[in-house]
């Protein structure tokens, strides 16, 4: 036993790279294959082809018609998202700090996440309507509860001496959280952001699917209803694409900010 | 204790409160029955539909449903998550790519899966699977990380066999971990399957909702509403609990 | 280095005992060892740290495979797996939290195929052996770090072990806890008559307990010293205020610091 840990210390980490790269080329080219096979097994009905796949989407973005779908799903997700991090941080942060409010909601939270939310969007176009505003709170609903939680648990996880500290130090309630709080916090809220990111983007993405005549969760549908089986292979692989870079993303710039010292 | 007693305690009346601010909202006309109905209308259409049968049809589909669905995930996800533990090679792959997985809106997918598989039962179950078994086999590797190796050490010293060594020790110290995949698998098939069948289907609880909402039945609409929520919030919090029962044991309290 | 008095049976030999790391880079961990303990010693280990102490105990217990050379076990030859008749104590906590106490201790009788009547009474003898009744049907996570130490110890008293190692057993605990613990280590080998094998930083620890004590070098570790005691076999904690145990201690150390000075210049 004790040998094997010091081996996979020990081991060299370029030859583990290398082979980390190959895997993922390998994985990649899998997943292409796999792709072309149901696309021409299923003579195109199902999926389209990779190539082809690839082909009409270059053809799509360059039409007025996609930006315009596109635009309007950006702008719902951007308004979401924002309003989820804002409100969910505020939130977060209030019942981090009062332990007995934070106590109290984190299980009405946490079922309400378990709820479909699905469920509860006729509700919500029966208040909102139909277009954006109904949109936005479809993200809002999907993204707010997760974000709420991640901060809530940075907060109530924090160190006590840091906040003895800040007594000491005697800093004012907003200072102490400005200086200390959100930044001690800072990885966990940023993981928060980024599951906020993408559920933000589902709940929108779903709404634009069920009741909505602009968006690229309606084209996907759209494409469908047509039989126009590139159009929604395209969209999806467009949409598969943007959330795994913005994952990426927000994983690098998270992991550096859990790289700092820690307070 | 008498503070989580007291914490529970104003947990329901916040609950209560709610719930009894929207009935007055609905009762004083504030609140316009055409978008909402009252709370006790809700529970009154509930039973009704329950009582009278209606229901039984969805309530059967869509509880077979999760459960197969819940039970593929909990199977596949465990064994691609022990698999993948014992090749760390394997592992190097996986561990971007269940990173990752989340992040990407796996119900863009479904509308993909009717095509394939046609509308009914198996796009819903592929789509709860698809929902669920990651998140197992997340915990599956995080729960075989978690077991010391201490406890392997010893389980060697007490000469235990390989089989004796998983049952008895590998297992126990990673169960708390894999219980909480079978929760978030739970929720995940749960969620997943009444949201395809929500937005595309022909049976099925999601589907009732959508149904009596395009027929504009509030009334059946908010009653089945309710009792998808009494059901999601029932099973996962009888989990929750339990989870927190299985942690407590170990912890320092 | 290894001087077996002719009547007593050697319990456990090594001879020319090796054990090198692969890496890159390649490690020389431990030896040539040679070393004989005697049936029914009380046998300590001190050394600096990263000296190759807990190698030495795994090569011993059989968890490990010497490089070079052989351990011989009551006779007979170790193999890469653990002996019957061989109990180990880590110095990481092994209790399973999510055991009771008792269930805990009664782990190792499981595939012994003994009676349930029998094990129950082992383990009854063993929990309160160790002064644990009052917490038998608490859980590890329950109990402070000594007492899982505790815990540790009685679940390798059932199985009647007729050799006991423990790798710095006591490492985690403040030092009042461990001069007492020594007291139950003591009463412990005394009541089984087992063979135990200690491996400890504390030099007073190894000089108040043992028989004998061997110093090891730094790595790659060999023993520079082998220090009898001649201490009787009923004794305790109190030995402290025998004159000749600062005289032992002194001496120990004068073996060991330039060891430790050494493997302190490497690390810095």
């Amino acid at each position: 036993m004790s040998d094997l840990s010091l081996e996979n210390a020990l081991a060299g980490s370029t030859s583990r790279r290398r082979i980390r790269a190959f895997d993922a080329v390998v994985l990649a080219l899998l997943i292409l294959a796999l792709w072309q096979a149901i696309g021409s097994w299923t003579k195109g009905v199902v999926v389209s082809p990779p190539l082809q796949t690839l082909v009409y989407l270059f053809g799509l973005l360059r039409t007025w018609m996609f930006w315009d779908h596109a635009a309007a799903t950006l702008q719902a997700f951007l308004l979401a998202f924002a309003l989820s991090a804002l409100i969910g941080l505020a939130l977060g942060l209030i019942f981090g700090i009062r332990r007995f409010a934070g106590e109290v909601a984190e299980p009405i939270l946490a079922g309400f996440y378990t709820i479909p939310k699905v469920t509860l969007y006729p509700v919500v176009l029966l208040v909102f309507g139909l277009g954006i505003s109904a949109k936005v709170a479809f993200g809002v609903m999907h993204g707010l509860v997760p974000m709420t939680l991640f901060t809530l648990g940075a907060v109530r996880n924090l160190p006590p001496v840091l906040i003895r500290t800040a007594k000491v130090l005697r800093l004012s309630p907003g200072r102490t959280m400005l200086w200390v709080l959100v930044p001690a916090c800072l990885p966990d809220i940023v993981n928060g952001l980024r599951i906020s990111f993408s559920l933000s983007l589902l709940g929108v993405l779903i709404g634009e699917m069920f009741s909505s005549q602009r968006g690229l969760g309606f084209l996907l549908v759209s494409g469908m209803a047509q039989h126009n089986v590139p159009l929604s292979t395209a969209v999806v692989t467009m949409i598969v694409a943007v959330a795994i870079a913005a994952n990426t993303l927000m994983l690098r710039v998270g992991g550096r900010a859990a790289r700092r010292p820690n307070p | 204790m008498t503070r989580r007693r007291a914490v529970l305690c104003v947990r329901v009346a916040v609950l209560a409160a709610l719930v009894i601010l929207l009935e007055l909202c609905c009762r004083t006309g504030i609140i316009d029955p055409l978008t909402v109905i009252a709370p006790s209308d809700m529970v009154a259409s509930m039973v009704d539909l329950i009582g009278s049968g209606e229901l039984n049809e969805s309530i059967a589909s869509t509880f077979s449903t999760i459960a197969l669905a819940f039970v593929l995930a909990i199977g596949l996800g465990t064994l691609a998550g022990a698999l993948i533990h014992r090749s760390p090679r394997l592992r190097d792959v996986s561990d971007p790519l269940l990173a990752s997985y989340y992040s990407v809106p796996t119900f863009i997918f479904y509308p993909l899966l009717v095509a394939l598989l046609g509308l009914g039962k198996p796009p819903l179950v592929v789509l709860g699977v698809l929902s669920a078994a990651p998140a197992v086999m997340i915990s599956t590797l995080s729960g075989l990380d978690s077991v010391s190796s201490v406890l392997i050490k010893m389980a060697r010293v007490h000469r235990l066999n390989r089989a004796r060594t998983l049952w008895w020790i590998v297992l126990p110290a990673a169960l708390p971990r894999l219980f909480t995949g079978f929760k978030l698998a739970l929720s995940y098939a749960l969620i997943g399957v009444i949201a395809g069948e929500f937005i595309l289907s022909g049976t099925g609880l999601g589907y009732a909702i959508s149904f009596a909402y395009q027929s504009f039945d509030n009334r059946a609409m908010y009653g089945v509403m309710l009792f998808v929520m009494l059901v999601a919030v029932t099973a996962n919090g009888i989990l929750y609990v339990w989870e927190g029962r299985l942690a407590r044991r170990r912890s320092a309290r | 280095m290894s001087a077996p008095a002719v009547s007593e049976p050697s319990h456990v030999a090594l001879n020319e005992v090796i054990r090198h790391y692969e890496g890159p880079p390649a490690i020389h961990a431990l030896g040539p060892i040679n070393l004989v303990i005697r049936g029914g010693e009380f046998f300590s280990i001190v050394g600096p740290s990263g000296c190759g102490k807990s190698t030495l105990l795994d090569v011993l217990s059989g968890l490990v495979r010497p490089t070079g050379g052989s351990v011989q076990f009551e006779g007979k030859e170790l193999h890469g797996e653990v002996p019957d008749g061989i109990g180990v104590v880590f110095q990481e906590d092994s209790s399973m939290p999510w055991l009771s106490v008792r269930q805990n201790v009664g782990f190792g009788l499981r595939t012994s195929g003994l009676a349930k009547a029998e094990i129950t009474e082992r383990v009854d003898h063993a929990v309160s052996f160790m002064g644990l009744n009052q917490f038998a049907d608490h859980y590890p996570a329950q109990l402070s770090g000594g007492m899982r130490q505790r815990v540790c110890i009685a679940r390798t008293l059932v199985l009647r072990p007729r050799l006991i190692l423990l790798d710095e057993p006591f490492g985690a605990l403040d030092q009042q806890t461990r001069l007492l613990m020594g007291d139950e280590l003591l009463r412990l080998w005394r009541e089984t008559g087992a063979t135990v094998l200690l491996i400890t930083h504390a030099l007073d620890e190894a000089a108040m307990l043992s028989d004998r004590v061997g110093v090891m070098s730094a790595r790659p570790g060999r023993f520079i010293d082998m220090v009898e005691t001649g201490w009787p076999r009923d004794r305790d904690s109190r030995i402290v205020s025998d004159p000749k145990f600062g005289a032992l201690t002194a001496r120990l150390w004068s073996s060991l610091r330039e060891e430790s000075l050494k493997t302190m210049g490497r690390a810095a």
